[in-house]
């Protein structure tokens, strides 16, 4: 909520240096999420449904323990087509270590869930176009290969 | 059009499944409710701030911190911004198609990108707090150059390819 006082105040602002400039600010505002909100809905809806099959209950059934490579490649899919907010995710990732997930499939999970969007992919793809999307949440997902790697060599 | 078709028949199953009781898509739609409500709660303010931000702040200034005679600092910049970005990438991108259109040029755009989904400062502490502040540090020293690399990388070849930001492929 602090976001909304951070705009008002900012908003108010701005309107008594420049009424103007403002009224511009706004109509700016509302053309751009007027033009983004389709893609959004459709991003809505990936979320909905891919968080209907991969529920916090069903990553820590597949991510809970198994083998070390299975279980990283397992958590790069879980964590490249689910969409959490921090304070979901790293609670879950805290669980799945008491229940014996290694923390390479840890950090697999995790950088995958920051770094990669399938389902926000309808949103980046508007503005960055189908190439580069694709090719950014490549490198995305070739870090997070790293990082789970690194992670394995100092735990 | 595809989207109209993919968003009508989506809502078409979530009133059956109402009408009928039918669970998943009850479960589903819960779900679209649930993240809605979070989306609202970022998405009006954060544009409202990319929109000041337009009127505001002069291209110059952006070409000269983040544009192509930036030095180094560019990138620093980047990720202090990125660190303070609220949401996800869907707050992030429409922010880097700003910086875009200021001038930014495209290493700086992607760092930014790639930080803000990595660096954001009340992600990390959550991190750290469940994960160890060693975990934190190993993934944020290992992440941030890559990070910066391959969007160096990225951008040499945008540049080959007459990359415009914005436009569909």
């Amino acid at each position: 909520m602090i976001i909304y006082l951070i705009a008002g105040i900012a908003l108010i602002i701005s309107y008594l240096i420049d009424k103007k400039k403002t009224i511009n600010a706004l109509k700016l505002t509302y053309h751009k999420l007027k033009k983004i909100l389709p893609s959004f809905i459709i991003m809505l809806i990936f979320v909905s449904i891919a968080f209907y099959f991969v529920s916090a209950d069903t990553i820590t059934k597949y991510l809970g323990n198994g083998s070390q490579i299975y279980g990283m490649f397992l958590a790069f899919f879980f964590g490249s087509i689910s969409i959490m907010p921090g304070f979901i995710a790293f609670p879950l990732a805290g669980v799945l270590l008491e229940n014996g997930a290694s923390y390479i499939v840890i950090a697999a999970f995790t950088t995958t869930l920051m770094m990669v969007g399938v389902v926000t992919f309808p949103v980046e793809k508007e503005y960055l176009g189908t190439k580069v999307s694709l090719i950014r949440n490549t490198i995305g997902l070739l870090i997070a290969l790293t990082v789970s790697i690194i992670i394995g060599v100092f735990y | 059009m595809l989207k109209k078709i993919i968003i009508s028949v989506y809502f078409l199953f979530i009133i059956t499944s109402l009408l009928i009781g039918y669970q998943p898509g009850l479960e589903v739609g819960l779900n679209l409710v649930d993240f809605a409500k979070n989306m609202l709660k970022i998405l009006p303010p954060a544009f409202i701030l990319i929109g000041l931000f337009e009127v505001w702040v002069k291209k110059e200034t952006i070409e000269k911190h983040l544009g192509e005679n930036s030095s180094f600092m560019g990138f620093v910049w980047a990720i202090i911004l990125a660190g303070t970005t609220v949401g996800g990438i869907y707050v992030a991108i429409p922010i880097s198609y700003s910086l875009y259109k200021k001038g930014a040029r495209y290493s700086v755009i992607f760092t930014y990108l790639g930080a803000s989904a990595i660096c954001r400062v009340p992600m990390t502490i959550f991190e750290a707090t469940f994960l160890g502040i060693k975990f934190s540090l190993i993934r944020l020293l290992t992440s941030i150059p890559l990070v910066i690399l391959s969007s160096i990388l990225l951008e040499k070849f945008l540049i080959k390819i007459d990359y415009k930001m914005g436009q569909k492929d």
